[in-house]
């Protein structure tokens, strides 16, 4: 016991010592989330919207006042048909088309529903994200009017049907903030834990550790901890800065947002174990960590594009990415605000995740020096 | 008695043979050096015995155990230090003996006795990091951190390579010293004249062991006639001494050239004749007593220049 303690005081001084990295691992998760943070609050005002409204009634006139009312959008263009659509947004000058269906208020008044949709330009998602977003609430307060003043207890119904051109998949802007908290816990936990491995034997002191009593699990635990005790104090930016900078409030139960945290954590510790036991150099370590865990983290969880939409083989591939689970999970509790039972499926996998790559990584730590 | 036991050992890399067929043993408090140039083996045959490599075939115990079954036991008890400076270098002296010690279970103060004498050199500068010391410092913190658990078997790969002489002094009279507290060391080293420091030597070439024996019946056993040549120019005279029909062999010993002789009945004087012929100047020829090196030169049977 006194010499796992020793050995983690140790890696606590290699960690400090190096005070570069530690710089950049304290400050690469407010560093990305501030620019996240920019990249999504992007100003919407006076947007040009371009109409077509072949109903031409009482209810589409009240929301388009209400759009031009809000001081977000303009009307730019009335279209005579809906294909101009494509046409208008080539010009630039407009960012969102609002497209009524036919008979809209004779719709909404005998059937109680009525549908609008509301096409972006998704070659810029941020900004088309947050127009529709703007637009729907518009649309919901008229909803809300409606039915405030309804004296027949109709429950009117206006689905507002989204729709971005170029990049058919919705990108909610709460979206990147499980995002950049899946990557940078998987960065810090994967990568610092097999590079300082990896360090061990590139300088030759896992020659010494292994020419010693001193058991495996303690060499590996004593490299686990501090990472963790560094990813918490990550989490905890992440969250503060999310919370209260970009205002992406923590809708459901902190408690099991972080009981998912840490279970994530854990399984990316093990990956980074998993890797050290499979190189030499810090180098391969760093570029095993870098190119085969971060690009799928960034690419095939769901974080920046959709993973529906991709060919099957790369879906399969994503089901093992333990980033696209904590991601999902996170979306669910933090940003939808369900309960735990809803992220079962969740911390399932990645339990089980952990459990595999603990033990793989146990088994193949080599106590020679092949 | 016999500390470490050697039977055999053999190990490939891939095609190359690393270790032919090596047999020897080692015994309690003796100073057993293995001395051959780089790429011989040595640091293969030391982690075999360290338990960090499995020998292909072979046997071999360290302080009665097993290295492959046993592994454990000697790692408990044997005191390693790698060729290549192994300790971490952001941490400070003080802290890697610290850390070591915790390693093996034990403290500085418990086994600062069998360390001090060294110790005490560098503790001037315990709290500089290991990195910003010079080699020699480096070695001797490397060798207090090897011993910090009293071991029973020491093993030290090549402690003397990169360190300046006196410091290589300084090491030298702590192995002695240690000697004699009945720690079997196991030293290697591309140094042939560290040899005469060790009770026993292993010449070692190409993964074979050339010879076994002490260095004094090694060079004792030296059957040939050997001269000590100079002149002013040195070059000139390896090549015109090479082609002499009776020398045998030639080569070029720091200061002067070393010849074994084909035929015994050539004098010196006949010698001085044929190269004053060959215009060189300064000529001084010496019968000599073998070095170990003129051994495993010899041995070595390497008849192209060294």
């Amino acid at each position: 016991m006194q010499q796992l303690i020793a050995f983690i005081r140790k890696e606590f001084y290699h960690i400090f010592r190096d005070r570069l990295t530690t710089a950049i691992l304290l400050l690469l998760p407010i560093m990305m989330l501030i620019l996240v943070g920019y990249a999504i609050t992007t100003e919407v005002r006076n947007t040009g919207i371009a109409v077509y409204d072949p109903s031409n009634d009482i209810a589409t006139q009240a929301i388009i006042n209400k759009l031009e009312a809000s001081g977000y959008f303009g009307v730019t263009r009335y279209l005579s048909s809906p294909d101009e659509i494509e046409h208008v947004f080539r010009e630039g000058k407009t960012g969102l088309a609002v497209v009524f269906s036919e008979r809209f208020y004779e719709n909404l008044m005998h059937t109680g529903e009525a549908q609008v949709q509301l096409l972006a330009d998704g070659a810029d998602p941020n900004h088309a994200i947050t127009v529709t977003n703007y637009a729907t609430t518009i649309i919901a307060s008229y909803q809300q009017d409606l039915l405030k003043t309804s004296v027949s207890g109709i429950p009117y119904q206006i689905s507002p049907e989204v729709k971005l051109l170029y990049n058919p998949e919705m990108k909610g802007a709460y979206n990147f903030v499980p995002g950049v908290m899946g990557m940078i816990l998987m960065l810090i936990c994967a990568m610092m834990t097999s590079v300082s491995i990896a360090r061990e034997k590139e300088l030759g002191t896992m020659e010494l550790l292994l020419v010693s009593p001193m058991k495996p699990i303690y060499i590996i635990l004593s490299k686990v901890v501090p990472y963790f005790f560094l990813s918490i104090i990550n989490l905890t930016t992440i969250l503060l800065l999310s919370v209260y900078l970009l205002k992406v409030p923590i809708a459901g139960s902190l408690f099991w947002l972080i009981i998912l945290a840490l279970l994530f954590i854990f399984v990316s510790l093990a990956l980074g174990l998993l890797i050290s036991s499979m190189v030499e150099k810090q180098l391969v370590a760093l570029l095993i960590s870098g190119m085969a865990l971060m690009m799928p983290v960034v690419f095939l969880s769901g974080m920046l594009f959709p993973v529906e939409n991709m060919p099957w083989l790369l879906r399969m591939i994503s089901e093992i990415i333990p980033a696209k689970w904590f991601i999902m999970g996170v979306r669910k509790i933090m940003i939808k605000g369900l309960t735990y039972s809803s992220i079962t499926k969740e911390l399932l996998i990645l339990g089980s995740m952990a459990v595999v790559l603990i033990v793989v990584s146990l088994k193949k730590f080599k106590i020679r020096l092949e | 008695m016999k500390v470490v036991t050697v039977q055999n050992i053999s190990r490939n890399f891939g095609k190359v043979e690393a270790l032919k067929d090596i047999s020897f043993d080692a015994n309690e408090g003796e100073i057993f050096g293995i001395i051959g140039p780089d790429g011989a083996g040595k640091t293969t045959l030391f982690r075999i015995l360290t338990t960090l490599l499995l020998a292909d075939s072979g046997k071999a115990t360290v302080d009665g155990f097993d290295v492959i079954k046993d592994y454990k036991q000697i790692r408990n008890r044997i005191g390693y230090m790698p060729g290549r400076f192994s300790l971490y270098q952001d941490l400070t002296v003080e802290e890697n003996l610290k850390v070591f010690a915790t390693v093996f279970n034990t403290t500085i103060e418990k086994n600062y006795d069998l360390i001090k004498d060294i110790y005490q050199q560098i503790e001037p500068f315990k709290t500089r990091r290991a990195g910003a010391l010079s080699g020699g410092m480096k070695q001797k913190l490397a060798l207090c951190c090897a011993l910090i658990h009293k071991p029973s078997v020491l093993f030290l790969d090549e402690p003397t390579t990169g360190v300046d002489p006196i410091s290589r002094k300084d090491l030298w009279d702590m192995l002695i010293r240690l000697k004699k507290q009945k720690i079997t060391i196991l030293v290697s080293t591309p140094y042939m004249d560290e040899a005469s420091l060790c009770d026993r030597i292993a010449l070692i070439q190409d993964g074979r062991f050339l010879k076994i024996d002490t260095p004094a019946a090694m060079t004792r056993e030296f059957d040939k006639i050997l001269w000590s040549v100079q002149s002013d120019t040195m070059s000139k005279l390896l090549a015109d001494l090479r082609r002499h029909k009776k020398v045998k062999t030639c080569f070029a010993f720091g200061e002067t050239h070393h010849i074994t002789l084909e035929d015994s009945t050539l004098t010196p004087g006949e010698m001085k004749n044929y190269l004053t012929g060959l215009g060189h100047t300064g000529i001084e020829i010496s019968p000599i007593a073998a070095s170990v090196e003129d051994c495993f030169m010899d041995l070595s049977g390497n008849q192209t220049e060294k």
